[in-house]
């Protein structure tokens, strides 16, 4: 093997340098720079991001390889940065006042999000197992420190050991699968994996199949599949509301792009299999997110579960598979990103100084009290719950469209009737915003305003509305991004 | 094809939307500000729609004024509007009743007025867009959209019970439409595997012969989704919670148009997209629409509600256009489908009457009132002519729907024909009783001794339904006639196609969804053709106009 370096393999992970460099950057920078400014250390977290997506976007069409084999910087893993990095800059337009006041607006804090940013996408570059886990622990690590800012706040702190020990469980399980795999097939790299499977005498080793059942039970935790779920609400709940609404998309979003790498680049011989074991747990997914939702009080809980039930959603294309499926994973995943980030931006707004207001309660009356937020978050929940005109909707229909394709019909009216459910609970912050006068407790005029958070809520409004209505530019995207991966398998 | 070079049937659907933006500059307290734009937003809608009616031509093509752009090029969604005989005037109802709508909630609504006219005109957008599109993912998205204004019109307008029918609402609707919406992708892609090119044009699938048993289980998901919106026993359970618990302009709507989109559905998609379905279920679709009428009569004689007894009037009337248009005949379809303009025209009616009245003693029990006819003779006047329109009298516009639809039903069904006949009978029992009730005898109620008449805005709203139900009644000539290329259209479409029949072995129950023994086959599509419909000439009301061939000359 060659052990030489080239400019290539740096230029392959030039993204990843500019955001773990410029996280360091922001480190110093807080620790020299003029007073503390919080508000300095957004814009340069914000710069950081958008170089990184500028070097993304100049990469885009060149299937770069790098570090002989492991890490690539393909149309795929591209498409999913720049989900990354949009996930990120709405999470930093939304911190710059909640951090603040309430006193985690370090460096730090930007940092970690850089940080995780790079681990997520290095997640989706990789082409080896190792690099793999290397990408969600940098991610991981990052995010049990941020679920655990609010320092003084015992929800947080909770919420932080929480995900902290189901984490490590999951990545030994992960961890597990992919030893077993190596020991089957002895190899780490993907694409090698696949060629080993390809064998008679390895695909019948029960030590492969294994170590397939562990990599799906640890990815299965990380995208908080049920019976895998148990961590999200209460750790969703303790978040702070900017990391909550950060980690609901973006290591979501990484998580799928890994798994697909993973079960579509190295265990492809597999798919017969893993796609059923996958259509049981879409279905289940599907059914108690969007069940347990209905009940919920709180509406940040009540986003978690329905986290939940979109990765059913999200995993009902890669059940499908082929092109569509995974393109519609792609598109559903900037979709969700957008309308899931604007919602929890609506709540963040509502925050006050000394508390938050998350409960259905708190928004009694809202849509008149502050009619512009009370239409962003309509179109937000309209998104979520899949209605005509948004990317919510686009996205749906682009994965039931393939799962029509592909035979799918009792998948696809599952996930259908789904939405359904959906719908009540989506509508039922609609309810309370505009059907309910407002209470004593609810607010009684519009929050204070904030111009980084407006923008980061009307780009996340206009997002939906543009993905909704004209998704064939994106669709275009995520297409392209997923030709290689189904071309070669 | 256009008016003029202007793309009116986007006009038609987009000016509304002016309204909607002139609103949102317009200052929360300024409510009659607020009113006066909503009305003439409406009204120059109203205004640009009637053109239609002039320009529509009935040897013309079947679908006219037509506009097609791409619209989403991934998946083959055109942007694709055209009008036919039967939605040109679902869409002069539509702004009609919008424009009559706004004008009637002028004192009715007082709070949050300006929401209130956004609301509608949205709403008039969708329906609008429902009614004239021609590409099936377009009508999908108007389809859903129209439901959000009007789940905000129930929920935060209406009365008491309103969070629960605004639910209810949503969800019934919703359920359906999902399901019709996997209907819609299983058969874009039976589309493409037949003719290779991705496309939702509705055009391109009528020429499709939907496969076996595939054929059954779409026309059922199609069939649920309208069944629920027109709504049929026993999908109707949502409907009197809306009524009663909507704002009176709600009701107008709702009753007048949102119920035409299910008949519409099956006229336009449900069908003529699957004939042989459609003969197949046919039995259970009458048998339901007769349960419907019947059921929706007896209800109605024990409504102590005067609003919850429209509402029911509304499950028995629409009940008799599925018995017409199911009855697959010129003369049931042709009733089926003036009957759907009469049922919006006289029942709006009667959800503004009962509305003004509500405005003025916030009661619609009917056991409160008595001898109104003493104190407001105009409106018992109006309130007569709105009942005997529903009724069916001999001279107004119920009458003429109605009676095609039992001469057209009693040709296939008469065992239907003649129990759906005796809702007729029912209706003028249970409207007569009411009307008897309420402004017969001595004025019993104090509170009702000082009621004021309607004054002029109020007659406003009201004078041009009654000028359609004396119109139609009269003559109905001018509606049958554009109608008439359009319904012989649908029934050679729906007859046939039939004639495709299942594979010669059909499997022994149609995907389990019924024993196929249960089916009824398929005509041999040489009993009702139009040919022969062009050569019979019977009845009270033959056909009305001449056969496109002999105009022509």
């Amino acid at each position: 093997m060659n052990f030489s370096l080239s400019a290539t393999d740096f230029l392959t992970i030039l993204p990843e340098l500019i955001l773990c460099g410029m996280g360091m950057v922001v480190l110093l920078f807080d620790l020299f720079g003029s007073g503390r400014n919080t508000a300095n250390l957004a814009w340069l977290t914000l710069l950081s991001l958008l170089a990184a997506g500028y070097a993304d976007i100049t990469m885009m069409g060149q299937n770069l390889m790098g570090f002989s084999g492991t890490v690539t910087a393909d149309d795929f893993s591209i498409a999913f940065e720049l989900i990354f990095l949009s996930v990120t800059a709405l999470t930093v337009l939304l911190s710059t006042r909640y951090v603040h006041e309430r006193g985690m607006g370090y460096g730090e804090y930007y940092s970690l999000l850089l940080f995780a940013t790079a681990g997520m996408m290095l997640m989706a570059s990789s082409l080896d197992m190792l690099m793999i886990f290397i990408g969600l622990e940098i991610l991981s690590l990052s995010s049990y420190i941020l679920c655990g800012m609010l320092r003084r706040d015992a929800r947080s702190n909770e919420s932080a050991l929480k995900y902290f020990l189901l984490g490590a469980f999951a990545t030994g399980f992960l961890l597990y699968g992919m030893m077993l795999l190596y020991g089957a097939t002895g190899t780490i790299r993907l694409r090698e994996i696949a060629e080993a499977l390809r064998h008679e005498e390895v695909f019948v080793n029960p030590i492969a199949w294994m170590g397939m059942g562990m990599i799906l039970v640890g990815f299965g935790f990380k995208i908080a599949l049920v019976p895998f779920h148990m961590w999200t609400p209460d750790v969703y709940e303790g978040a702070p509301t900017t990391v909550t609404a950060f980690l609901s998309s973006g290591p979501k979003a990484a998580s799928f792009a890994a798994l697909i790498r993973i079960l579509v680049e190295g265990l492809s011989p597999m798919q017969e299999q893993w796609s059923q074991v996958l259509w049981v747990l879409a279905v289940i997914t599907m059914t108690l997110g969007n069940v347990v939702a209905l009940q919920q009080d709180n509406i940040k809980r009540m986003l978690a579960y329905s986290s939940i039930a979109h990765a059913g959603y999200i995993l009902v294309a890669v059940v499908v598979g082929g092109a569509e499926g995974l393109g519609a994973v792609v598109f559903y995943a900037l979709a969700y990103t957008f309308m899931n980030t604007g919602a929890f931006g609506v709540l963040i707004l509502t925050a006050d100084r000394g508390r938050e207001r998350l409960t259905f309660e708190d928004f009694r009356g809202f849509g008149f009290v502050s009619p512009a937020l009370g239409v962003a978050m309509f179109i937000f929940m309209l998104s979520l719950a899949g209605i005509p005109l948004t990317g919510g909707f686009a996205g749906k229909f682009q994965i039931f469209k393939s799962a029509i394709d592909q035979g799918y019909i009792w998948l696809t009216v599952i996930g259908m009737l789904n939405s359904v459910v959906s719908i009540y609970y989506y509508l039922r912050i609609v309810v309370v915003m505009y059907m309910q006068p407002a209470g004593d407790d609810s607010l009684q005029e519009p929050p204070r305003a904030s111009i980084p958070l407006y923008t980061a809520i009307a780009l996340a409004a206009a997002g939906v509305i543009y993905l909704g209505i004209f998704p064939s530019g994106w669709i275009g995207i995520s297409l392209q991004s997923v030709s290689l991966l189904t071309a070669g398998g | 094809m256009t008016i003029l070079g202007f793309p009116i049937l986007s006009l038609i659907i987009f000016s509304p939307l002016l309204g909607v933006l002139l609103l949102f500059f317009v200052d929360r307290e300024r409510s009659e500000l607020a009113k006066w734009i909503a009305l003439l937003a409406s009204g120059v809608t109203m205004l640009i729609s009637l053109p239609l009616y002039f320009a529509f031509d009935i040897d013309g093509p079947a679908f006219q004024f037509v506009e097609r752009v791409s619209w989403i090029s991934a998946w083959g969604v055109e942007y694709h509007l055209g009008l036919d005989g039967i939605s040109l005037f679902l869409v002069l109802l539509t702004t009609l009743l919008t424009f009559i709508s706004v004008l009637s909630a002028w004192t009715a609504v007082t709070k949050n007025v300006r929401e209130f006219m956004i609301t509608m005109l949205l709403l008039e957008v969708g329906m609008n867009g429902v009614f004239v599109a021609l590409d099936v993912f377009l009508f999908y998205v108007f389809w859903e959209l129209m439901l959000f204004p009007m789940y905000f019109l129930i929920g935060v307008w209406g009365s008491e019970r309103r969070l629960y029918a605004a639910i209810k609402f949503v969800v019934y609707t919703m359920s359906a439409s999902v399901l019709m919406l996997v209907a819609i992708l299983t058969l874009y892609y039976l589309n493409y595997q037949s003719t290779g090119e991705l496309t939702f044009s509705l055009l391109e699938w009528y020429k499709l012969r939907v496969g076996f048993p595939a054929q059954y289980w779409l026309f059922a998901a199609f069939a649920l989704a309208f069944a629920v919106k027109v709504p049929m026993f026993p999908f109707h359970t949502w409907l009197p919670d809306a009524h009663v618990e909507a704002p009176t302009a709600g009701s107008v709507i709702l009753a007048g148009v949102l119920l035409k989109m299910g008949t519409y559905g099956f006229v336009r998609f449900a069908m003529p997209l699957f004939p042989v379905a459609t003969h197949a279920f046919l039995p259970y679709l009458i048998g339901l629409a007769v349960i419907g009428i019947l059921y929706g009569a007896l209800v109605c004689m024990v409504q102590p509600d005067m609003k919850k007894l429209v509402a029911y009037s509304s499950v028995s009337h629409m009940g008799f256009v599925m018995l017409g248009l199911f009855a697959l005949n010129f003369q049931g379809v042709q009733g089926g489908l003036l009957q759907m303009l009469n049922h919006g025209v006289s029942t709006g009616g009667l959800f503004l009457l009962v509305g003004m009245l509500y405005e003025r003693r916030h009661t619609k029990a009917i056991a409160e009132f008595g001898g109104l006819m003493k104190v407001m003779p105009i409106y018992a006047t109006f309130f007569l002519i709105f009942v005997l329109s529903s009724i069916g009298l001999p001279g107004l516009n119920g009458f003429v729907g109605e009676y095609l639809i039992l001469v057209g039903a009693f040709q296939v069904e008469p065992v239907a024909a003649v129990l759906a006949a005796f809702a007729v009978i029912l209706a003028a029992i249970y409207l007569l009783w009411m009307y008897q009730r309420v402004f017969f005898g001595k004025i019993t109620n104090e509170a009702n001794a000082g009621l004021k008449d309607l004054p002029l805005r109020e007659i406003l709203v009201l004078a041009p339904l009654v000028v359609l139900i004396v119109w139609v009644g009269v003559y109905p000539k001018p509606f049958l006639d554009r109608m008439e290329p359009a319904a012989l259209r649908l029934i050679d479409m729906v007859q046939s196609h039939a004639e495709v029949r299942p594979a010669d072995d059909p499997p022994s129950t149609v995907w389990g969804l019924v024993p196929s023994g249960w089916l009824r086959p398929a005509p041999t599509g040489i009993e009702y053709s139009s040919a022969e419909i062009s050569s019979t000439d019977d009845g009270l009301f033959p056909r009305t106009g001449t056969q496109p061939e002999e105009r022509a000359r």
